[in-house]
């Protein structure tokens, strides 16, 4: 565990923001989309993030200090989609409804401020990081 | 002579050097649910890598107590105790780790600034200028 190691853990974390924001960029992008099958309907998307214990450094998983973060997966939601009478739209099933998808617009803003505030956060800790590295470089200049 | 010239700056150096990176983990793990997060005892490996002095007392069984109430070694990482737990289990409290992690920051670029100070003082005792 090193200063070095910061790079590659903040980085990591960079990356799963960016998927948290690129599904929310899709969630508010398709919040608005309609289908006539309940079954097709565009659901909200939300990434998983897990931490990944790095075991190279030989102490176990406990100990080690090096844990980035991955995304473990990607879950859509459970909640129900809107349901709309109307007729009108080619979309409509035999009955004459359409679904909405369950993407919560609120939510998702919150989200997104969130994974800014979380990757801003993790390019300062890199920026500390590198400008540690540079004062070691040139000690005793 | 020149064996300790930097005295503790040396070790601490390295020690802070730890210590944000296991702050930055904690910060990278900020959104993972179940992430418990961690520190180093900065005083404690000092101590240790400096050579306590003090008499440990001898372990031979389990149930011993040892000396000072603290049963870990040091330099092991602990886990933090939140001031406000998460309902998902996260224990990384944002305000408390980038104060942790300046302050590291800090204390590193002291460690830095001392042992600059010492190389340009053995500089001039060699050039005599």
């Amino acid at each position: 565990m090193s200063l070095f190691d910061v790079f590659n853990v903040s980085g990591s974390a960079m990356n799963a923001e960016t998927i948290r924001l690129n599904t929310t960029a899709s969630n508010l992008a398709n919040a608005e989309s309609v289908n006539g099958d309940v079954s097709k309907v565009y659901r909200a998307r939300h990434p998983v993030f897990q931490a990944m214990m790095n075991s190279q450094s030989g102490l176990d998983d406990d100990q080690d200090a090096s844990s980035g973060v991955r995304v473990m997966g990607v879950v859509e939601s459970a909640a129900p989609p809107l349901q709309t009478y109307a007729p009108d739209n080619p979309l409509a099933d035999k009955d004459g409804y359409v679904y909405t998808s369950n993407v919560n617009s609120i939510e998702e803003m919150a989200n997104m401020i969130s994974a800014n505030r979380s990757f801003s956060t993790d390019v300062e800790a890199i920026n500390t990081a590198r400008d540690l590295l540079l004062k070691v470089i040139s000690m005793g200049h | 002579m020149f064996e300790n010239i930097f005295g503790i700056h040396e070790q601490a150096l390295m020690v802070q050097g730890q210590r944000m990176g296991v702050l930055a983990a904690n910060l990278a793990n900020a959104d993972t649910p179940g992430y418990k997060a961690r520190d180093i005892d900065f005083a404690a490996v000092l101590s240790q890598n400096q050579g306590d002095t003090s008499l440990p007392l001898a372990v031979t069984d389990g149930v011993h107590i040892t000396l000072g109430g603290s049963d870990s070694s040091p330099g092991e990482l602990k886990f933090r105790n939140p001031y406000q737990a998460s309902l998902d289990g996260n224990t990384v409290e944002m305000p408390v780790e980038q104060a942790a992690f300046s302050e590291t920051n800090v204390r590193y670029q002291a460690s830095l600034t001392f042992i600059n100070t010492r190389i340009s003082e053995l500089t001039l005792a060699i050039n005599g200028s």
